[in-house]
């Protein structure tokens, strides 16, 4: 069965995927719509950037965050330098190195939700005087919901999966930066099996679950209904 | 014309074959080496094939993992681990082959830090304090972490120093952790950052075999390897002179 470390795992798991889904909100959707509008040549640079994370092994990136965020690096000087001291072995780097590696999984939908609204309803919008404010909190977001809640559960899901980059910046504190995909990692090393199969199995069902859930609520939106 | 062409190039393939086959009754073994003996297993196995013409191929990483392997069918023939009770474990769950255990080599623990002058030659720093982080490697998974527990826990620091643990999950993630800077000091192996017969940069105090049991790492041979006359010979060839200097040279000890 699960022990009190198991627990502590899951609800720090839970406290990282559910606070970095919030700031992968609040950053993915500006830059996503900004991808969506802009003509600027940086564009696919940007593009490239955010997809980065699809195509690195999480290791690469961990290697780079731990350099980065290390006290000669250029984030962690700037850490200290502000007074936070530097960001490995914490909670908040995890969740900053979460953002990161999960930016994809959230920018994406919402680029492809915001894509699919196309300029019509936008025009609509500026012929009755909506501000782009208006226009972008009361005629995209309700369109482009669908796309919203697919990049709310995928952020999440995804950050709950993560393990590599944790691995390589987390040090592995119990309640702090030891998460559950960490401690399975700890159970099957250690020959726990029993354990292991506890939050492993516990593991894949909830990414099967939520994966349906969102598989349903998707094809429920977006199935094309047949000409009556 | 074009027959005669095949048969003369097919001669000739089978005299080019021929010459770089090895002696008559080479085989190839393969064996998994925890990843702490990466670099002095390399140089062993080159020394290996040159001394029997026999081929070795090595695959790394965490002794852990290899048991999860090799109880599930991995092709492994020799197994080189990172302590004792895991060779210990197979032999008696009978995956290896009994009476072929030995101990390889024997870890030196060292306290260091990547800042120059800061860790002093007697580890009083540990008392001192001052520091933030102090890395060691998961003591439920390695063997270097466990006798760093031990060290501490002899000179009376556990207690005080624990809450500044910061874990890899073995030693080489837990040399990135200090290397990097983000960990100022940590216990890792000798083998990790000696040069030349000392540590070669940064700082360190290597901790006396009197504050912890000794680190002790152990081969075993695996059933897989039990008909394979190249595994019994890596076996053999792990306890001769040139490998025995080949293993002190990385900063191990040897057990006799």
């Amino acid at each position: 069965m699960l022990g009190d470390d198991d627990l502590a795992a899951l609800w720090l798991t839970f406290r990282v995927a559910a606070l970095s889904t919030v700031w992968l909100l609040m950053l993915g959707t500006p830059l996503a719509w900004w991808l969506t509008r802009t003509g600027s040549r940086w564009k696919a640079v940007c593009n490239a950037l955010v997809a980065l994370p699809l195509v690195l092994p999480p290791t690469v990136l961990g290697f780079y965050l731990l350099v980065l965020i290390g006290p000669n690096g250029p984030i962690g000087r700037l850490t200290t330098g502000l007074g936070m001291g530097t960001l490995a072995f914490t909670f908040n780097g995890l969740v900053v190195a979460s953002v990161l590696y999960s930016l994809p999984f959230v920018v994406q939908p919402l680029q492809t939700a915001f894509a699919a609204i196309g300029p019509p309803p936008l025009e609509a919008a500026a012929t009755l005087r909506a501000g782009p404010w208006d226009t972008f909190f009361h005629v995209v977001v309700p369109l482009a919901k669908p796309g919203f809640l697919a990049a709310a559960i995928l952020g999440f899901a995804h950050t709950v999966g993560e393990f590599g980059v944790v691995l390589m910046i987390g040090g592995n504190i119990p309640g702090q930066t030891r998460v559950v995909s960490v401690q399975v990692y700890n159970h099957v090393e250690a020959l726990e099996y029993g354990q292991a199969h506890w939050l492993a199995g516990g593991l894949l069902a909830f990414s099967f679950a939520v994966l349906i859930v969102m598989y349903g609520f998707l094809n429920h939106r977006l199935t094309v209904q047949p000409a009556k | 014309m074009f027959v005669t062409f095949i048969s003369r190039f097919s001669m000739i393939a089978l005299c080019c074959a021929l010459s770089v086959c090895p002696p008559a009754l080479a085989a190839t073994t393969i064996a998994a080496v925890a990843s702490n003996f990466t670099q002095p297993m390399a140089e062993i196995a080159e020394a290996f094939e040159k001394a029997t013409g026999h081929g070795a191929k090595l695959s790394f990483g965490s002794s852990g993992k290899f048991v999860a392997q090799i109880e599930n069918g991995a092709p492994f023939e020799v197994f080189l681990s990172a302590d004792a009770e895991k060779p210990e474990k197979l032999e008696k769950s009978r995956q290896a082959v009994e009476g072929s255990r030995f101990t390889y080599a024997v870890g030196k623990l060292v306290l260091w830090s990547a800042k120059p002058g800061y860790v002093d030659d007697q580890g009083r720093i540990l008392e001192s304090g001052g520091f933030k982080h102090l890395a060691l490697a998961d003591p439920k998974l390695a063997p270097y972490g466990e006798a760093a527990v031990e060290v501490l826990k002899n000179k009376g620091l556990f207690e005080r120093l624990q809450p500044l643990f910061v874990l890899g999950e073995n030693i080489s993630q837990t040399h990135q952790f200090i290397s990097t800077g983000n960990a100022e000091l940590g216990f890792i192996a000798l083998s990790q950052v000696i040069g030349n017969g000392k540590i070669a940069e940064g700082s360190g105090w290597a901790v006396p075999e009197t504050l912890h049991a000794p680190i002790r790492q152990d081969a075993v041979l695996l059933n897989k390897g039990a008909e394979n006359p190249a595994a019994a010979a890596l076996m053999q060839f792990l306890k001769s002179p040139e490998a025995r200097a080949i293993i002190q040279k990385y900063g191990y000890s040897l057990a006799d």
